[in-house]
């Protein structure tokens, strides 16, 4: 069941559905996330012990070391990263990390760039689906439990 | 914009230049896609941060282009790894990460990458020149090549470094382009604590631009004409620690600032932003957890890799004296081969050095077990340490982390407290 659905700009491509995780701050992946475990290790960070696995991470911008590229593709190989990811920004160090995953593993961590405003929206919405193709991102309010059907 | 790619990057695309240099344009034109770059551009040099082991991901990245017949189409430096080659028996960690990060860093080599190992590549003979457009990664050494040198970079991160390195290809956008090099922010300092030092200053404007400018570019004006390179490259590594700074003019220093208004090229900042002493003293402050008097574990130099400016400065000071605790100090593998030369390195050594080869203090497990109370001339060090190692951290001048590492405790001459 689907109730509201935006579009955006797609960075990476992909099919993704979870639960949704608002972060209050951007967060570096390097020195901030956790491979292993898929949480957020920054003690400084609001969300701090929070476990982004499997979730659709929505936050502002990413922030910090380049080598956030190497810990999210990591993560995405060892099954312990986000989804997917919404962003009001265009990432460089999130979008690189991804789309190794993907040309190494085949695997799919799609990431969407929708405007500030938008953004906003997914505080009030529990899970989303996430459709990445050809620079295009729709996103759909996604009921918790629902399969997510292939289209 | 859509990107527009020439005749040359559609060949490498379709794999005329090998299997390697499409798959690397392949990640490179959905990255410059991603960043909305309307074209790629030829670069002069890389350095890769990406020999750094963070996982099996990196091994299977540099592997797989190696397994495609990779070979850097520029030439390229490469930044400091888990191990210390020369002397890998310092290792302290599991044998498993021991192997892959050597193979890591082994296969960036036969990609035909120079082993420098070291974040400060511009100490090299790889130096760029002022206008060169460049793929650099590593925030220190970014910051460093845009504003002390006036050559061109983004921040690049892993694996966009190799992929860049193995087309000769970078986005067109970003601080490649003249027109987004102007600064938005001028810091500008009113006063200086008395009894300051040029080197204090310069770190505490660091602080200052990188907690206020995010990754905004800035001009600062106020500094001490007498300011160094190695003050410049203090100063970029703390604020692109603080904030995400890849780029500061300082007036009358940087090359891009002969003055206000050039850096400005011509228009009217946003904002300016007063540093008085007050601001600056409060700026140092917030780099110390540890008070002075604490007892040390330790203390860390070189973080961006010491110069041979700086061990120039250094040695009167050690000439003749015992440390009470490790004086640890990372420097470049050429670095230190120079002082071995010069019969430097074992006059240090006797004192108390341990000389960090190849690697890091923060990532390196060389420290493996550092705790309690360390201090740095470094201001990147003691923003990162304290979170990243664990240990407490007291920020002191070079003079005052030899004074202390004498004491075996934080002392602190009078102006830095």
């Amino acid at each position: 069941m689907t109730d509201a659905t935006l579009t955006g700009m797609a960075l990476v491509d992909g099919d993704a559905a979870g639960l949704v995780a608002c972060l209050a701050e951007p967060l570096s992946f390097w020195g901030g996330f956790d491979a292993a475990t898929g949480t957020v290790i920054d003690r400084r960070h609001p969300d701090h012990g929070l476990c982004l696995t499997g979730r659709i991470v929505v936050m502002a911008a990413a922030r910090g070391s380049s080598s956030g590229s190497s810990v999210l593709a990591e993560a995405i190989r060892s099954g312990t990263a986000p989804a997917g990811f919404v962003l009001s920004t265009r990432d460089a160090i999130l979008t690189v990390g991804a789309q190794v995953a993907l040309e190494l593993y085949g695997r799919a961590c799609p990431i969407a760039v929708v405007s500030p405003a938008q953004l906003a929206c997914f505080a009030r919405w529990t899970g989303l689906r996430l459709d990445c193709r050809n620079g295009r991102a729709t996103i759909e309010e996604h009921t918790v439990g629902a399969p997510l059907s292939p289209k | 914009m859509p990107l527009t790619l020439t005749a040359e990057d559609r060949e490498t695309l379709a794999g005329n230049r090998g299997a390697a240099a499409a798959f690397a344009m392949r990640l490179m034109v959905r990255f410059a896609d991603a960043m909305g770059a309307p074209a790629l551009l030829d670069i002069t040099g890389a350095h890769i941060d990406g020999c750094l082991y963070h996982g099996q991901v990196s091994l299977d990245f540099v592997e797989h282009a190696l397994r495609l017949g990779g070979r850097v189409r520029v030439p390229t430096t490469l930044n400091v790894g888990l191990i210390d080659l020369i002397h890998p028996e310092l290792f302290k960690g599991p044998r498993e990460t021991a192997v892959a990060a050597t193979r890591v860093m082994q296969a960036y080599e036969q990609l035909g990458c120079h082993p420098t190992y070291t974040c400060a590549p511009y100490q090299t003979l790889f130096k760029p020149r002022f206008g060169d457009q460049i793929a650099w990664a590593e925030s220190n050494a970014i910051v460093f090549a845009n504003s002390v040198i006036g050559a061109r970079t983004n921040r690049y991160g892993d694996f966009l470094d190799l992929a860049a390195a193995l087309t000769g290809r970078a986005p067109a956008y970003g601080l490649h382009l003249t027109e987004n090099r102007r600064a938005r922010l001028v810091f500008e300092i009113t006063d200086v604590p008395a009894g300051w030092d040029r080197e204090r200053l310069a770190i505490a404007a660091g602080v200052s631009i990188g907690e206020r400018a995010g990754d905004t570019v800035s001009v600062i004006r106020g500094l001490s004409p007498q300011t160094t390179e190695d003050d410049l490259k203090a100063l970029g590594a703390v604020a692109a620690s603080a904030g995400g700074v890849a780029l500061f003019h300082a007036v009358g220093l940087t090359p891009e600032a002969p003055t206000l208004d050039a850096a400005l090229q011509g228009h009217a900042p946003d904002a300016v932003v007063r540093l008085t002493a007050d601001n600056l003293k409060a700026a140092i402050a917030r780099l110390s957890t540890a008070a002075p008097g604490a007892r040390l574990t330790a203390v860390s130099l070189g973080t961006p890799h010491f110069s041979g400016a700086e061990f120039a400065r250094l040695l009167p000071l050690v000439a003749g004296v015992m440390f009470k605790v490790p004086v640890y100090i990372s420097a470049g593998r050429d670095t230190w081969a120079g002082l071995e030369a010069s019969g430097a390195r074992a006059q240090l050594m006797a004192a108390g050095v341990v000389p960090v080869v190849d690697t890091c203090t923060y990532v390196s497990t060389v420290t493996c077990g550092l705790a309690g109370t360390v201090m740095t001339n470094s201001g990147k060090w003691a923003w990162y340490a304290p979170g990243n190692l664990g240990v407490e951290v007291a920020y002191g001048s070079l003079a005052d982390c030899v004074r202390s590492a004498i004491a075996g405790r934080v002392v602190m001459t009078e102006a830095a407290v």
